[in-house]
């Protein structure tokens, strides 16, 4: 059953090949045989998910069906679910069981779907490899010793290894889209303000997106059916009619224009991540495709800009982390300045810590001028490029990653090194922009992926420009050796 | 852009963050190299543009005042480390 596709399952659910509650039971059966190797999943909801999965079954019998009914999902550990600990991988909220649903998570539960488990990631989401985690490194299942990518790598892991068939993640920096290559599988960031962020964990408000992560393009316009639309409880949701992102999969691509832009070609790029993403430009070609080189100027500075814009964003959302209301209090506290600094102190993790420093410092009198401002100038030049990319191609194309997944301890002790694996998905975020990663191949055995950018609120093209991409390759369907 | 030892202990102050001395010379060293990273921003001038704070320019929403909150005390003090009274408590603040 782990290797059917959503539509598929979806069938045979309607079909009554098997229900949901064994569908249920497969997934989890597939957690606990294989996720010790993997360390994918922070929480896994077994009780919760077999009632659910009743309910569907009964829904089911009774003919109420959406397209998710009684398929079973993981939802990243940054959205809060009602009743079941929401740890945001963080010593701060291990204890925390949070009072209310994320809509995300509302909306899955309204379409059908069984959440198996929360899945694992970098601390408060901010890391490119899951290493930042409270509860441990995620694994690769490409190659255990190799980082998922990140901050979404527990989902990353999990739908590449086949344990649950889709999984949520959010994007602030490439944190979909990274993991989703470095473990081979299709993750979409919407436009930003597509999803609702409300109970998300805020990282960067400015930036945070939840998107979707499964094998293939079809399967992640399933789940963003689900996912999509105005919520008046996020103040930044976009009034916006959501299409059926299913709709248009079979468009035929003839004539689409794709731009490359050359600073996504240039120095720090891996040969052979290079050679995978020119040999899926010439699939491209040959659909039809017309491809265009385009230049995005000021794209070498979207990771120092975004290491201003986060970082102040950060610092001032995790100022809520206080001791007092919710999540971990020091002992003994022997004032409130000593409660706030030594319960931050010690439930933080050093990379979240360094994060609220910069944020902290660049906020400060007399350097919010200097950084915060600028880089939101600079946000917009960067922005502007696309504008401009936009007005001549149909989406722009390049890697998704510098390079293939890297050795877990690799660069752990460099920020900087780590910084730069985002090289090519930050500036999508400064802009709002959406973006999809897709399996474009293997690299010494480990994937490659296939960066999509659209413009704003482009998803449907998006997805049917993938879709049509795995018509013609089979990238997406490997599954690694030992998973199988 | 280089942070010392006392820009650093200055700057966890402002975020309320309990630093180990011993880890202080390894933030000092990151931080800065983080800082120069940043830097590069300074190679482009800016003068005439606009921040750009929200990437669809998008305006504050607003909605009627009306009460859409029900009162959800109990349930909320849950995930409180400690609470007597229906409150939370903390260190004595006043003497």
């Amino acid at each position: 059953m782990h290797t059917k596709s959503l539509a598929e399952l979806a069938e045979g659910l309607r079909n009554k090949d098997f229900s949901s509650e064994e569908l249920t039971k497969s997934a989890l059966n597939r957690i606990s045989q294989y996720d010790s190797q993997l360390n994918s999943f922070i929480s896994v909801a077994e009780e919760q998910a077999l009632v659910q999965a009743r309910h569907a079954d009964a829904q089911i019998t009774s003919g109420k069906l959406s397209s998710l009914t009684g398929i079973p999902i993981a939802q990243k550990d940054i959205f809060c679910t009602e009743g079941i600990r929401t740890s945001c991988a963080s010593r701060m909220l291990d204890n925390f069981i949070s009072p209310y649903d994320a809509t995300v998570v509302e909306k899955f539960n309204a379409a059908g779907a069984i959440m198996v488990g929360k899945t694992n990631m970098d601390e408060f989401a901010m890391g490119s490899s899951n290493e930042t985690s409270f509860y441990g490194a995620v694994k690769n299942p490409w190659d255990t010793e190799r980082v998922p990518g990140g901050s979404s790598g527990g989902s990353a892991a999990a739908v590449a290894a086949r344990l649950v068939p889709a999984a949520t993640g959010t994007d602030t920096g490439g944190s979909i889209r990274q993991p989703a290559a470095l473990c081979g599988i299709t993750g979409i960031k919407p436009t930003y303000g597509r999803v609702s962020r409300y109970g998300m964990i805020a990282f960067a408000s400015s930036l945070d997106q939840a998107g979707a992560m499964a094998p293939s393009a079809e399967d992640t316009a399933i789940m963003l059916n689900a996912m999509a639309g105005f919520d008046a409880r996020d103040s930044t949701s976009i009034e916006k009619e959501v299409p059926d992102y299913t709709a248009v999969l079979n468009n035929d691509i003839k004539g689409l224009k794709i731009g490359i832009p050359k600073e996504y070609f240039g120095e720090g790029l891996d040969a052979e991540v290079a050679a995978k993403i020119e040999q899926a430009v010439d699939e491209y070609k040959k659909l039809g495709a017309e491809i265009i080189d385009i230049s995005l100027p000021n794209s070498s500075l979207s990771v120092p800009v975004y290491y201003v814009v986060a970082p102040a964003e950060c610092s001032s959302n995790l100022s809520r982390f206080d001791g007092v209301r919710f999540g971990y209090r020091c002992d003994d506290p022997k004032d409130l300045e000593d409660l706030y600094k030594r319960s931050r102190g010690e439930a933080f993790g050093p990379e979240v810590k360094r994060r609220i420093m910069i944020g902290t410092y660049a906020l400060s009198a007399g350097y919010y001028d200097a950084y915060y401002l600028k880089a939101q100038k600079l946000r917009r030049l960067i922005s502007e490029d696309f504008k401009q990319a936009f007005e001549n191609v149909d989406v722009i194309m390049g890697p998704t990653a510098p390079s293939t997944a890297f050795k877990i301890g690799e660069k752990s002790d460099d920020p900087i090194t780590m910084y730069l694996s985002d090289i090519y998905t930050i500036a999508t975020n400064l802009a709002g922009l959406p973006g999809m990663s897709v399996p474009a191949g293997f690299s010494n055995g480990l994937p490659v992926g296939l960066q999509i950018i659209g413009s704003y609120f482009d998803e449907a093209r998006l997805l049917n420009v993938a879709h049509q991409y795995q018509n013609v390759t089979d990238w997406h369907q490997q599954i690694p050796e030992g998973f199988k | 852009m280089s942070l010392e030892t006392d820009d650093v202990k200055r700057i966890a102050h402002l975020a309320r963050l309990a630093i180990d001395a011993e880890d202080i010379p390894g933030y000092a060293r990151n931080l800065s190299n983080i800082l120069d990273l940043v830097e590069q921003m300074s190679s482009v001038t800016t003068e005439e543009v606009r921040p750009m704070a929200h990437p669809m320019d998008a305006q504050q929403r607003l909605r009627p005042d009306e009460v859409t909150e029900i009162d959800q005390r109990d349930r909320f003090l849950r995930n409180a480390p400690q609470v007597e009274a229906g409150l939370f408590l903390v260190p004595r603040v006043i003497e």
